[in-house]
């Protein structure tokens, strides 16, 4: 899918951060291409989240480099991520919890009216329209949000992140909290994102899923990256051994945190 | 201050309540209003015989008296609701007082000369912008240094009153600018009745101005509108209460001797039995109204406000859309100085003077007001509204208490424990209501 000659547009290189002794995230590295889905995968606790969040402006990195088309990009808030077209559906959704899916979904964003004033009316407006496509049965548009189901929240933070035409779109295990349908229906909108040419970190800990939907995946384990690989050229079980022990199969290309042999 | 539990089994007062989408905590703190009112009326009635606290002489003086409460109470539902606290403003009040005292009794009329006209907006304007800067500063420490705001504001509650006594090294500054002074009222800081009736029309109108545009927006984007009879409802008991108001206020006539010195000064006749002049709504209660308007719409109306709230509900989330949260924490710290600033205009314009003591104890009954109009110390919950009801209550108490001759310790031991009580009840309601 993707193209070698063409930058990348994400480079994570070397990224470091540490939690007081805890190295989360150790000289992790890896690329990510227009129209391309990288399943990134690791057991609880491998660093996945703390990876991509620092991606997302979440967390500002101890040591390491971020390049966005081939440039090097400051990423030290969330503003800057969304400055660069990355929006992140977080693992923890990060919903403000007492405002309804309009103002959920708006959030930073808001129209406005020609006062300067929000527009209310036109955001419900255009969020009944983004949850119709997304998920039909959604219909609790003027309760906060705190009232709604796992699974209807996981709704409302899809809907934001893929409402303002991101070009990196990061997902953090998007589909948890989804019944079979809605999970159909999200893995039908990461096709369609991926013919836009967005590009999608996708982390999930279902391997059926990430074959089904990703053109590479990328192992962590214990902060490092084990290895990446194309989904074409590895089987489920040989990702499921980078995953376990950090066995990097003839398929893979090694990182830093594969077990030496 | 909270509904009862009867309420949900009476389906027609369930029906009532959503047709015409007022909530139930709205109700019960009206209910409690009425209840002080109606208490304290009865109680002077019976046990001194007379009834003092419903009359119009008392309701002004009470509309009065709450202004600056009011004033600050708005500002202190934005400070809760980003789960923070603010225990200086009554220091604060003070402070910014003193420093309006001095601008005006001391430095000024050096510079212009006595009375100029120039001397109170420019004594306004300082005292706004230093409690602004007060609060920025306060603001400042609590979000870009992390110092918690209960902290922050602890110090700040010492520091500011300090300071207020090394300012005036001890003394009460007086008197102040005679235009300035009707910014708290008195015969004089008063619109009369003619200016009462037409602010009040136009109160009126505004009401029914967006009852009608508010039906008007929602048929626009198809969404479900009240009934009817529920929009004539909200707009016929909205402009009873306004038009009542004006007529209370228009019903307190000024004292004999301020009838006979105006009367002399502008060689009018006073006939036999005396001359009715009105007082009207007070300028100090039009400031208030002005503050909650704004503060209303900022709240409800604006980007800021919906960050406020998105703040208060989840933190973690707010920063992560992309609001910067710290800039916000800061913002609203300075607002709240701001509103203490006015708040201050007010009550040293009714003393006529800045004195030491004053704003004491503010702190406690604009959180209580807060808190009562149903502001949530666990964050993202509070109205604008409530809080300015909230602080009508507290000064209900405050000032029934007095007319019927309780005790200082007495009245300080009774708001203490309405404090207490009301966020008590406030747990109840919400725990009955979700
Ligand atoms: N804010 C934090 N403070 C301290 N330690 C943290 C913090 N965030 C993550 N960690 C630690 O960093 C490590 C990696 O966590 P991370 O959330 O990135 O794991 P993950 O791969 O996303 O796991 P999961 O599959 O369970 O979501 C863990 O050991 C975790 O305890
Ligand atoms: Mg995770």
């Amino acid at each position: 899918m993707e193209n070698n000659n063409q930058a990348p547009l994400v480079e994570l290189k070397e990224i470091s951060i540490a939690f007081g002794g805890v190295h989360a995230v150790d000289k992790a590295s890896c690329e990510l291409y227009p129209g391309e889905v990288v399943g990134l995968l690791g057991h609880n606790g491998a660093g996945k989240s703390t990876l991509i969040k620092i991606l997302s402006g979440a967390y500002t990195r101890d040591s390491g480099q971020i390049f966005i088309d081939g440039k090097e990009a400051t990423i030290n808030n969330p503003r800057h991520a969304k400055d660069f077209g990355i929006e992140t559906i977080y693992q923890t959704l990060a919903l403000a919890d007492n405002v309804d899916a309009a103002a959920n979904l708006y959030l930073g964003r808001e129209i406005l009216t020609r006062w300067g004033t929000l527009d209310d009316a036109a955001m419900e407006a255009e969020t009944r329209k983004v949850m119709n496509r997304l998920n039909p049965n959604f219909t609790r548009f003027k309760d906060p949000v705190k009232q709604l189901s796992g699974g209807q929240r996981q709704s409302v933070a899809i809907a934001r992140a893929i409402h303002f035409n991101a070009r990196i779109l990061i997902m953090d295990e998007p589909t948890a909290a989804l019944g079979p349908a809605e999970t159909e229906q999200v893995g039908q909108l990461i096709k369609q994102l991926k013919q836009d040419g967005i590009g999608i970190f996708l982390i999930s800990h279902d391997i059926h899923d990430v074959f089904d939907l990703a053109d590479r995946v990328v192992v962590m384990k214990n902060g490092a990256v084990v290895g990446s690989a194309h989904t074409t050229d590895v089987t489920k079980d040989e990702v499921l051994g980078m995953i376990i022990l950090g066995k990097c199969p003839p398929g893979a290309t090694p990182g830093p945190g594969a077990a030496q042999a | 201050m909270s509904d009862t539990p009867q309420d949900v089994k009476e389906s027609a007062f369930v029906r009532f309540l959503r047709a015409t989408e007022v909530d139930t905590r709205l109700l019960g703190m009206i209910g409690a209003l009425m209840l002080i009112w109606l208490g304290f009326h009865f109680y002077g009635y019976f046990v001194n015989g007379y009834g003092a606290f419903l009359t119009p002489r008392n309701l002004w003086n009470l509309s009065v008296q709450t202004s600056s409460i009011a004033v600050m109470a708005t500002g202190m539902v934005l400070v809760i609701v980003t789960r923070h606290i603010d225990l200086s403003v009554g220091s604060l009040l003070g402070f910014s007082a003193m420093i309006m005292g001095v601008m005006q009794v001391w430095i000024l009329p050096k510079y212009l000369g006595l009375g100029h006209p120039a001397i109170w907006p420019i004594t306004v304007l300082v005292g706004i912008a230093f409690g602004t800067m007060i609060g920025a500063f306060q603001g400042f420490l609590i979000a870009y240094l992390n110092i918690p705001a209960f902290i922050v504001t602890l110090g700040g509650l010492l520091i500011w009153r300090g300071a207020s006594y090394l300012v005036a090294r001890g003394e009460t500054i007086a008197p102040v600018d005679p235009t300035f002074a009707l910014i708290g009222g008195g015969p004089y800081g008063t619109i009369g009745a003619t200016g009462s009736w037409i602010l009040g029309i136009v109160v009126c109108l505004g009401i029914l101005f967006l009852l009608y545009s508010g039906r008007q927006q929602r048929k626009r984007f198809n969404f479900p509108t009240r009934p009817l009879w529920a929009e004539y409802l909200l707009g016929g008991v909205g402009t009873a209460v306004v038009l009542g108001a004006v007529m209370v206020m228009n019903a307190y006539p000024w004292p004999k001797g301020i009838v006979k010195k105006y009367a002399a000064a502008n060689n009018i006749e006073v006939p036999e039995g005396g001359l009715f002049i009105s007082h009207g709504f007070a300028i100090p209660i039009l400031v208030a109204i002005a503050v909650g308007i704004a503060m209303t719409f900022l709240a409800t109306r604006t980007r800021f406000g919906r960050y406020v709230f998105a703040i208060g509900g989840n933190p973690e989330a707010a920063e992560l859309a992309g609001i910067n949260t710290k800039k916000m924490t800061m913002m609203i710290f300075a607002l709240m100085g701001a509103l203490t600033g006015i708040a201050a205009v007010i009550a040293s314009a009714r003393l006529k003077s800045a004195t030491l003591a004053l704003g004491q104890f503010d702190e406690l009954y604009v959180i209580a007001a807060a808190v009562i109009g149903g502001t949530s110390f666990a964050g993202g919950i509070g109205t604008i509204y409530g809080a300015i009801l909230g602080a009508l209550v507290m000064q209900s108490l405050q000032s029934g208490m007095v007319l019927i001759g309780f005790d200082a310790s007495i009245q300080q031991m009774v708001v203490g424990g309405v404090l207490v009580v009301a966020v008590f009840l406030d747990n109840l309601y919400r725990r009955n209501s979700v």
